[in-house]
């Protein structure tokens, strides 16, 4: 570090952030969906990273469609092709929930287990209808490129656009959690789920609405995927384990929390690993996840609500 | 069966042991090959790992999904000890340093790192193999435990602890070996590891600590620890407020199961000849619940079972029909999680004593094992 001017090291650190910021992104919305079911339900699903492969294929599938029948819509396709992964992700998580999860609630161990086999078979899945080669978008071209505000600064517009989307996303579920009545339904659900009952609220029909609300924006983040890589049957299990140390130390009520932890942990993992290199960044980074979670099991920002 | 047997859960449970034993030390030495007799001591192997989980997931609740790390323990341990014995000065001459192991001549090291030496030393190995995952076990069990982070989380942190593990497994190539792991191992104090003749031994020493660590299994659950172990897993809060330390007993169950899954390792590289990085990974380590699970969660010997069907299971069909495979896998892995919670040794409990019931002149209704009858209640 110490041959490296002072300006240098804060082009450096402001490149290293935004390239960060694509696997922010995709890390954040992975963990919004995860942090919404495991917040109102307990369950960790475990093939949450074959969601977001889902929502990747669809975008693939939209867009050569696209680029068949509509070839002058092709630089538009992405916004369309983003609540098409949603969608597809939302129903399958639907199907999902109805016949395998509603059996597995009091057990969450065993939850984690059905769904990682659900995982294998939906890798399997992949497999045969896609084949095991990696398939790519074509990026439309006010994508490409880069945005340069000083000399040493370089920051994919890819990056900022996938960015913004995930901001909207977050926003979104922010109001819907928080503004809405299904949101209301949802809090009341995950306080007091015997009250909410009582109440004359179907926490069955909330639980299966979240289950798939949550598989649809890992869709949304297949949809971000497939600008920053190409896709494959075992895209999935790229970002299993950091979008699980993402809900677990943003503490599991709080979307706040959900927010600081993916980019603490992205941002650790991006910027260690140009200083350090050999993949020493991600073990550092995850030691230090790990060592906090062990003095602070709660996460970063505890849920306030008594269980 | 007189009380100092009461252990092994009275006839049927000895019955069921003599069965296994008869199965691995006698039926398929005498059938098979050694190259299929290697192959089911590769599945024994990971037998050991999985009746670790017994012990700590089915009996104790604490789901670990990284006993990968203390197979790879075991397996790294045992290893090394076989790299320095095959790199002696005069086998590794061409070298631009003698005496040191290829891989890390490769990397240009020039002496042999100071954590590689002791490992010269046949004893010294053979504690570590036993004492380094105890130790591991215990600090990472002790940190979590007495924080009462439990269930999901701790099964979460044990994953990335495997992910964090095998990075740096692979990415400290002049110390580990790297991707491809350390290979080439000879032999064992001069005596020749891969001759028919020494696997066909090595089958038979992995077969007989297989039979040795389920009697402690076994022994270990008739005692107090075994009782309260059981007591944690249903009802932890009334365990504490019965006055005992909760966090170290759980810790010591972790333990246990992985120096169980460490020995198991260890046969792995006597077995096989390598040690890699993709024994340890995430995958891996799910497999060897996945057999825990099949076999029975709360039954040692179905363990050892549900590692050998799904071992020869996968030969089977992942040849003729590999997509079928990893859908077939997923789908045994979710019926056994929704239907048979105790596996394959829950199955047998369950039908069994209507099976002797209906053979003539024996008396019905053979009493239970006492392994699946304590959870129903």
């Amino acid at each position: 570090m110490s041959d490296f001017t002072t300006q240098e090291l804060m082009a450096i650190f402001a490149m290293q952030g935004f390239a960060g910021l694509s696997f922010f992104s995709v890390l954040l919305l992975m963990a919004l969906g995860l942090a919404i079911i495991y917040g109102q339900m307990r369950v960790i699903n475990m093939a949450h990273g074959e969601f977001m492969v889902i929502g990747a294929y669809a975008t693939y599938l939209f867009s050569t469609f696209i680029a068949d029948q509509m070839p002058w819509m092709l630089d538009y396709y992405l916004i369309l092709a983003i609540p098409f992964a949603f969608l597809a992700a939302f129903i399958v998580g639907w199907i999902v929930e109805f016949v395998l999860i509603r059996h597995l609630y009091q057990r969450p161990l065993d939850t984690l287990l059905a769904t990682w086999g659900l995982a294998l078979i939906m890798q399997q899945g992949f497999r045969s209808a896609f084949g095991a080669r990696e398939v790519s978008v074509r990026l439309p071209d006010w994508l490409q490129g880069s945005y340069r505000p000083t000399m040493m600064i370089d920051i994919p517009i890819n990056g900022l656009a996938i960015m913004m989307l995930t901001l909207a996303v977050t926003l979104g579920v922010a109001w819907l959690l928080f503004r809405s009545r299904w949101g209301l339904r949802v809090r009341c659900t995950t306080a007091n789920r015997e009250m909410a009952g009582a109440v004359g609220i179907n926490t069955r029909g909330v639980d299966r609405l979240t289950f798939a609300l949550g598989c649809g924006i890992a869709g949304v983040a297949g949809a971000a995927f497939t600008t920053i890589s190409s896709t494959g049957p075992t895209s999935g299990s790229l970002y299993i384990v950091d979008t699980f140390l993402v809900v677990v130390f943003g503490g599991a009520g709080s979307l706040l929390g959900t927010v600081a932890s993916a980019f603490t942990i992205a941002q650790g993992q991006s910027i260690l690993d140009f200083f350090i290199g050999g993949s020493m960044g991600k073990v550092i980074t995850l030691l230090v996840v790990v060592a906090i979670l062990m003095i602070r099991p709660q996460g970063l920002f505890a849920s306030k609500v008594r269980r | 069966m007189n009380d100092k047997l009461d252990f092994l859960d009275g006839r049927s449970g000895l019955i069921s042991l003599l069965l296994l034993a008869a199965l691995i030390l006698v039926i398929f030495p005498l059938g098979m090959g050694v190259d299929q007799l290697t192959l089911t001591g590769r599945f024994l192997s990971f037998g050991f790992v999985a009746i670790g989980l017994v012990l700590c997931w089915g009996y104790g609740g604490i789901l670990s999904l990284g006993q990968g790390i203390f197979f790879g323990f075991g397996g790294y341990c045992m290893a090394m000890f076989l790299k320095l014995e095959a790199s002696t000065p005069e086998a590794t001459a061409i070298q631009t340093t003698p005496g040191i192991p290829d891989f890390m001549d490769w990397n240009r090291l020039t002496e042999l790192p100071w954590f590689w030496v002791p490992f010269n030393s046949l004893t010294f190995t053979l504690i570590a193999i036993l004492l380094l995952p105890a130790a591991f076990a215990y600090l990472i069990g002790i940190a979590m435990f007495k924080r009462r982070v439990s269930g999901v989380y701790f099964a979460i942190i044990t994953q990335a602890l495997v992910v964090i593990f095998t990075i740096l497994l692979v990415a400290q190539q002049g110390y580990t070996g790297g991707a491809n792991g350390i290979t080439d191992l000879r032999t064992l104090k001069g005596w020749n590891i891969n001759s028919d003749e020494a696997l066909r031994t090595l089958y038979f020493i992995t077969a007989a600590l297989l039979l040795a660590v389920i009697v402690i299994g076994k022994w270990l659950l008739h005692t107090k620890f075994g009782r309260i172990l059981i007591a944690m897993r249903d009802r932890e809060d009334r365990v504490r407020f019965s006055g005992y330390d909760v966090a170290n007993f759980k810790a010591f169950a972790f333990c246990i199961a992985g120096i169980f899954s460490a020995i198991g390792g260890a046969m792995f590289t006597l077995q096989e000849g390598f040690m890699s990085p993709s024994l340890i990974g995430i995958i891996p380590s799910i497999e060897f619940v996945i057999f825990a699970a099949v076999g029975g969660r709360l039954s040692m010997i179905g363990a050892v079972y549900g590692a050998l069907v799904i071992g020869f299971a996968r030969i089977a069909l992942a040849e003729a029909y590999p997509q079928l495979w990893l859908f077939m896998m997923g789908a045994v892995f979710i019926a056994v999680v929704l239907f048979l919670p105790y596996g394959l040794a829950g199955l047998y409990e369950k039908y069994a004593p209507r099976l002797r019931a209906l053979l003539p002149g024996r008396a019905a209704g053979a009493a239970p094992s006492t392994e699946t009858s304590e959870v129903r209640s």
